[in-house]
């Protein structure tokens, strides 16, 4: 390796040190004006808790409220939605795609309740379905589902004529056609849809337990909006943070390694 | 002495779209022989694709028919675009044919095998399409439609997406190739110098609707590689007669 080259790798290496760096720099300052301005009673700490109290709090939280499994709880509600959303999402979208008629006929349909506030349909699916947890899976369904169905279809919707040209001067059936090229192409689409796909999951998992739930971390929230206790609250939204941030951070690493896989 | 394996009886082909009826293809006549290679030239959109695509199947003419001497002739397509999937290597992208057709077996794999040899694809053929120039891709995308051993091959400006030095050569190697292989071949291009320099008979088509304008046949002084027949006293004279028969329908 050359000087240069050295120079350069270490460059980037130094850079990125720094904007790691900076990151954390951010979030103690916040942290420590947000305690300074609380400890000097210049916000209202009982309204606006403290960094200090949060902690204090997710630790009698762990200790006395059963929090592992608050958590445990939100992490599978989110992680079978995730899965179903994303299977379920996979066949609508080769159905479409195989009924192009179809297809036509529900567009407006889709991008209706594609726009529709999901949570509104919320105190139905609680009666349908029940006040439990199935509701909460329900609801996250709901609101990954038809963004996934987009993202598929459009990546089938995108795969190169040429291709599909090419294996049907092959004499290909329409299956091999999808399996062969649609498919495998779409590929990338598939994965880079996992990302949304697991955020737009936790966010239905958190509003379906702000509506029914005994369990998980926005049950946490609205126990302590109730008792007034915004502590809770508080806590139970960094603990939500730090929980979508790990969610995003897995999916996006699994990502990279099945795209570079291919 | 005609072995003739497809005949094209005056074939009219019309797409219909929202902005009114396109007639694509009148009254087309051809004739191809066995180990013949043929290029059709014409100005862009005239509806050559659209020949082919009739020819291969992928398409039927509004009027006229299409005879193929062949009860089930095998036909092999290449386009501008190599469509090498880029998640298989060399060698299964050749194999995708075979596949395909459930022929996936140990003599047509050997098959393939040896023309990678044969073209010096063979070293590359666990390597995936990425790794390969422009021009081993187009000769990777020949060896996968000769896996089929067609009755008639079909290319359709498949050097179009190389710059012009690799142009050449890979116009040579593949000609070359069709030529060893003793493949019947129809050539799609708007270059008259590659169509003047690979083929031995020249269909000059019209703008559309498309029609057969005049044929050529290609006798150079003497026959060799396209790179060579380019030099051939022949070669513009040719060139000069088709560029005329062009410029006046443009
Ligand atoms: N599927 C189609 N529907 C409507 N028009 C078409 C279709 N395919 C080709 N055409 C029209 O037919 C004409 C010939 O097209 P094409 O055969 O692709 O031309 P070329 O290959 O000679 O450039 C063009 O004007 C094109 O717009
Ligand atoms: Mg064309």
């Amino acid at each position: 390796m050359s000087n240069e080259q050295k120079l350069f790798l270490k460059r980037i290496k130094y850079n990125k040190i720094i904007i790691r760096f900076i990151q954390i720099l951010i979030i103690l300052c916040f942290a420590f004006t947000w305690q300074f301005l609380s400890d000097k009673n210049i916000i209202n700490s009982f309204v606006f808790s403290s960094p200090k109290k949060i902690l204090e709090t997710i630790s009698l939280l762990y200790t006395n409220y059963d929090l592992i499994s608050h958590i445990l709880t939100t992490l599978y509600e989110t992680i079978i939605a995730f899965a179903l959303g994303i299977s379920l999402g996979f066949i609508v979208a080769i159905i479409l795609y195989e009924f192009k008629t179809l297809a036509k006929i529900v567009d407006p349909f889709l991008t209706m309740i594609n726009s529709l506030p999901k949570v509104a349909l919320g105190p139905i699916i609680i009666i349908w379905v029940g006040a439990n947890m199935n509701s909460i899976i329900v609801m996250s369904i709901l609101i990954n589902l038809i963004i996934s169905v987009m993202t598929i279809y459009n990546g089938f919707l995108n795969t190169d004529s040429y291709k599909i040209k090419l294996l049907k001067s092959l004499k290909a059936n329409k299956l091999q056609i999808l399996t062969k090229v649609v498919i495998p192409e779409s590929y990338s689409t598939i994965i880079s849809s996992l990302k949304i796909n697991i955020s737009m999951s936790l966010i239905g998992v958190i509003m379906g337990e702000f509506l029914v739930s005994k369990k998980g971390i926005g049950y946490l929230i609205i126990y302590g909006t109730q008792i007034f206790n915004l502590n809770i609250v508080m806590s139970g939204i960094i603990i939500l943070i730090i929980i979508s941030f790990i969610l995003y951070e897995i999916v996006d690493k699994l990502e990279k390694k099945l795209l570079n896989e291919k | 002495m005609k072995n003739n394996i497809l005949k094209i009886n005056h074939i009219s082909k019309k797409y219909h779209t929202i902005d009114g009826e396109i007639t694509a293809i009148k009254d087309m006549n051809i004739e191809v022989n066995k180990g013949e290679f043929i290029a059709l030239v014409g100005t862009s959109g005239c509806g050559k694709s659209t020949l082919l695509n009739i020819i291969a199947g992928l398409d039927s003419p509004t009027s006229g028919n299409i005879t193929f001497t062949e009860k089930n002739p095998k036909i092999g397509y290449m386009f501008q675009s190599d469509c090498l999937f880029p998640w298989l290597t060399i060698y299964e992208n050749c194999l995708i044919g075979l596949k395909i057709q459930k022929k996936n077996t140990l003599e047509n794999q050997e098959y393939i095998l040896n023309l990678l040899k044969k073209y010096n694809l063979y070293e590359f053929k666990d390597k995936y399409p990425k790794c390969l120039s422009g021009g081993m891709k187009q000769r990777v995308a020949l060896i996968r439609t000769l896996a089929l051993k067609p009755d008639i091959l079909l290319l359709d400006e498949p050097f179009n997406a190389l710059d012009y030095q690799s142009r050449l050569a890979v116009s040579n190697d593949v000609y070359n190739i069709i030529k060893k292989e003793n493949q019947t071949a129809i050539i799609v291009t708007h270059d008259l110098g590659e169509a003047v320099s690979m083929a031995e008979k020249i269909y000059v088509l019209s703008k559309r609707p498309c029609t057969v304008k005049k044929v050529y046949e290609i006798n150079l002084e003497t026959r060799k590689d396209p790179i060579s027949n380019r030099k051939d006293t022949k070669f513009i004279e040719y060139y000069d007669q088709i560029w005329k028969d062009l410029d006046i329908n443009v």
